[in-house]
């Protein structure tokens, strides 16, 4: 039997205590948070590159599918075995190795989690700034695969930004290093960045060297709640007019408003109609004049009340508001479709304003909130998917929101990839000649497409998920 | 005789799982293992399989439903509050309906299903004596619960002369106008602390309160829960609502975490709070009672001890955290200082230790750092298993620090200084 035999050569690579082909690892490794099931043949816990390498070439001689997995968190079905295969769990490899503060580096192994290494630098006075929502639990090995970003990215950017030098193993083997440990290199081509984003379909993360920052001393934070969305987005360009970049620029619209105010009691005036949840952060001493600056600017804009936290536990409460919007979501209805879409800032309240039309037009309620500062707007078309109908409206509505998205000169998804989820959408962004130059890097470095296959290019796009009670 | 929860009872909330993955930077089983079976959203998935036919009931299953301390941190910081716990509890009641109990699961039974061979047990005689170790048959799960072996490495209290039922009267009487209070203890308290069981029933009783402390109670249920005991739950539970049934009580108190977790119906069990009167943690009643300002309002002393507080997961989990810090502060022997992970748990979770003993040493030996930086000289806690495992894991680490119950400062704090 071909899976028996491949056990036991996995079994030589690892060690028989952590490889498995039971049906129990199979399912628990079988999805995402995207919520699709499909089964993995075996699964497989390396413990480093050599080790990821045997497996990598063992799966391209044998031409069976590689799926590398941090904690299995993305949102667009990136982790998930869609054509069954080798699920490579990286958990194990979780050190981080260094911290110099000389150089402002860090390295670490994929398996590490975003939270745990932000610990370790913050308490030696420095910074690692991409915040995903995941960031306690998702790993920066799965969080360089999509080049995750955060709230703080207005500020600081996306992860891409941070990534210095990479080790990978290629998918057919080969361990391979790009970049190094300095800021300046243009030695060869940027692997660095080819790397960063390709969803795990171009090799397996083994080790990064990351740039730090010094950790800012302080930060400050206010709400701002406006009588229209329009305020609010104008208020975002006007803050940047005003030369401030602020560190954060949450917003939430009326939608995401009356879903919070549904489930808790919120102190808000009742005409407001789009809130703004603005951070700075810098030196103590100038942080409070930033805040009334920016009080200042945006108070033409239709503010109806401006709260800044003067305590901890102020900024605490602020920053409740915004968390609460996800979870009061489900009272809406039972499914939810979370996009990620960023149009440029200017274009928000186009976006916003095409997305309320959608929702009368197709009587279906979205909610929308997210990162105003970078024009990244998580849209939440809530549904019932029990209605008859209901899935091809939906899919009708995506792919109305996408085609407004690219309109107004934004894109698809600003930090959640494309995996299986926005594969068929992915034309509508990319002309056939760059998509046609990215299958050639693909086939290039994969040759037998073994390396997290079915995902990105949408005639990869799999059949029928493996389906379970509860999903 | 009260029900317990089936799998198929939690059909819609496994359902209500969205796979986000949010459940592992809380899991202490998970952050150990890096394991998708070991935390909250694959034991659901793995739920959700057995429901539709897709996973038998097989060994393999067994093995990651056993890992889980049934602290319950996956529940409480879950965006959709999935009763992971509740869950595992049944599957494991399911596991155990068809395969038995494990040899564990046995000792559990004999251990806590009777009374009189706890007390026999403890009645003037070492736990851990071999010549008492001799004496139970080869067979007995006593061994696999308290085996020499097991425990050989292990800090353990000196075992205790009397239980408390030797040492405290059925009922105390309070003032006319106070209601009654009863008293649960559970078994820890009972035979391994039971300094800390006296003050449970005294220091109600010197604020007023008549005190019922009934001698028919037993066992919470925890182990039982613990290890897919279906029948024992349901009949443990019956026992204890008999011995609060004599008299009308109104409040009922705990001062073990895990006995308030499983009574207060954390579990989202049928068997639940078998109680007519509210179940209160102790320290939620003092804060109540007024005795903050009372402490505060003592003479410091001029030789105070540095104190860190550790909080065990069933207090956490029901939102019990801010009581037994402000009755610390305020403690006039006392320096307090919030140690770092002070609400990572301990890695005991009742059985758990024996059947995982060096995962659960591991989890354990996250509290050290914490506790080394504090500086602390006493670690307090609301939990007699947190305690325990506390003290082993300072003494396993060479740190001069003494696990304490809060209720033992607050009681040196009220004798006042020793002169």
């Amino acid at each position: 039997m071909r899976e028996h035999h491949l056990l036991e050569q996995l079994a030589e690579i690892v060690g028989t205590a952590h490889v498995s082909a039971n049906i129990v690892d199979r399912i628990t490794h079988s999805f995402d948070a995207t919520q699709q099931q499909w089964l993995p043949d075996l699964v497989v816990h390396p413990a480093t590159a050599e080790e990821v390498s045997r497996i990598v070439r063992l799966a391209n001689a044998e031409r069976i599918p590689v799926l590398p997995r941090g904690a299995g968190s993305g949102f667009t079905g990136g982790s998930l075995p869609v054509r069954g295969g080798i699920v490579v769990v990286l958990t194990r490899m979780n050190r981080i190795l260094e911290i110099d503060t000389d150089n402002l580096i860090a390295v670490v192994e994929p398996g590490v989690v975003t939270g745990w290494l932000q610990r370790e630098v913050e308490r030696l006075g420095l910074f690692y700034p991409p915040d995903p929502a995941s960031k306690d639990f998702s790993t920066l090995g799965g969080n360089i695969a999509e080049c995750a970003g955060g709230p703080r990215c207005v500020k600081y950017g996306v992860t891409r930004d941070y990534v210095l030098g990479l080790e990978v193993v290629t998918p057919t083997g080969e361990i391979v290093h790009t970049g190094g440990r300095t800021m300046k290199n243009v030695v060869g081509y940027d692997l660095t960045r080819l790397f960063v984003g390709s969803e795990g379909t171009l090799g397996i993360v083994t080790r990064i060297t990351l740039r730090l920052l010094p950790k800012p001393e302080a930060r400050k934070t206010m709400l701002v709640a406006f009588a229209s969305i329009d305020g609010a987005a104008q208020a975002v360009s006007a803050i940047i007019r005003g030369k401030i970049i602020p560190t954060t620029l949450e917003f939430m619209d009326a939608a995401a408003i009356a879903c919070v105010r549904k489930a808790t009691p919120l102190d808000l005036p009742l005409a407001c109609r789009a809130v703004l949840i603005v951070e700075v952060d810098g030196d103590k001493a100038l942080l409070a004049g930033q805040a009334a600056r920016i009080r200042e600017i945006i108070q033409p804009l239709g503010v109806l009340e401006t709260r800044i936290a003067e305590t901890d536990e102020e900024s605490e409460a602020i920053w409740k508001v915004r968390r609460s919007v996800s979870p009061s979501l489900r009272n809406l209805n039972p499914n939810k479709f979370n996009e990620d879409i960023v149009v440029p800032r200017s274009k928000v309240p186009d976006m916003i304003r095409a997305l309320e039309q959608l929702s009368n037009r197709h009587g279906v309620p979205i909610v929308n909130f997210g990162h105003a500062g970078d024009g990244n707007i998580h849209v939440n078309v809530m549904v019932d998917l029990s209605e008859p109908g209901m899935g091809a409206t939906v899919q009708q509505v995506l792919h109305e929101i996408f085609r407004t998205a690219t309109e107004l000169g934004g894109s698809i998804s600003g930090e959640h990839g494309i995996g299986t989820a926005k594969a068929p959408f992915i034309a509508m962004e990319l002309d056939r000649a760059t998509l046609d130059t990215m299958r050639t890097i693909k086939r290039a470095l994969d040759p037998n497409n073994i390396m997290n296959p079915g995902k990105i290019f949408p005639d990869e796009a799999p059949g029928t998920a493996f389906t379970s009670a509860g999903s | 005789m009260a029900e317990n929860t089936t799998l198929d009872d939690y059909r819609e909330q496994i359902a209500q799982c969205v796979r986000c993955g949010a459940c592992q930077a809380h899991c202490p089983v998970y952050l150990e293992t890096g394991r998708e079976g070991s935390v909250a959203r694959g034991k659901i998935v793995l739920a959700a399989a057995v429901l539709a036919g897709e996973v038998g009931l097989e060994e393999r299953l067994r093995e990651e439903m056993s890992l889980c301390l049934l602290c319950g941190s996956c529940v409480v910081k879950c965006p959709n509050r999935v009763p992971t716990d509740g869950i595992v509890g049944a599957l494991r009641r399911q596991l155990a309906d068809r395969h038995g109990l494990s040899a564990i699961g046995k000792g559990v039974a004999a251990l806590t299903g009777s009374k009189p061979l706890l007390r026999t047990l403890l009645k003037g005689a070492d736990l851990l004596s071999p010549l008492l170790f001799k004496k139970i048959p080869q067979s007995s799960g006593l061994h696999l619960r308290f085996s020499p072996d097991l425990l050989r490495d292990r800090s353990l209290p000196p075992l205790p002369e009397r239980s408390l039922f030797a040492l405290m009267p059925e009922f105390l009487e309070g003032e006319a106008d106070k209601p009654l209070i009863g008293i649960f203890a559970g078994c820890a308290i009972t035979y391994l602390y039971p300094e800390v069981g006296e003050l449970l029933v005294r220091l109600p009783h010197s604020l007023g309160f008549s005190v019922f402390f009934p001698k028919d109670q037993g066992c919470c249920g925890m182990p039982a829960f613990s290890s897919g005991n279906g029948p024992l739950i349901g009949k443990l539970a019956d026992a204890n609502i008999a011995a609060f049934a004599t008299r009308k009580v109104e409040t009922i108190l705990t001062a073990c975490a895990s006995c308030h977790g499983m009574l207060a119906g954390h579990y989202a069990e049928k068997a639940g709070n078998p109680f007519a009167g509210e179940l209160v943690d102790i320290h939620v009643f003092l804060a109540h009672e007024g005795l903050i300002d009372r402490l505060a309002a003592l003479p410091r002393w001029p030789q105070r001890i540095r104190v860190a507080y550790h909080d065990p997961c069933h207090l956490r989990a029901a939102g019990i955290v801010k009581q037994p810090r402000d009755l610390l502060r305020a403690l006039p022997q006392v320096d307090y200082v919030e140690m770092e992970d002070a609400g990572l748990c301990c890695g005991l979770g009742g059985t758990f230790t024996a059947a995982h003993p060096e995962l659960s040493r591991a989890i354990a030996d996250r509290k050290v750092a914490g506790l080394r930086a504090s500086g602390a000289a006493i670690v307090a806690s609301g939990c007699p298993g947190c305690i325990l495992q506390l003290q082993d894991i300072v003494d396993r680490a060479g740190l001069p620090v003494k696990a304490v119950h809060t209720l033992e400062l607050i009681g040196q704090a009220l004798a006042g200084p020793s002169p």
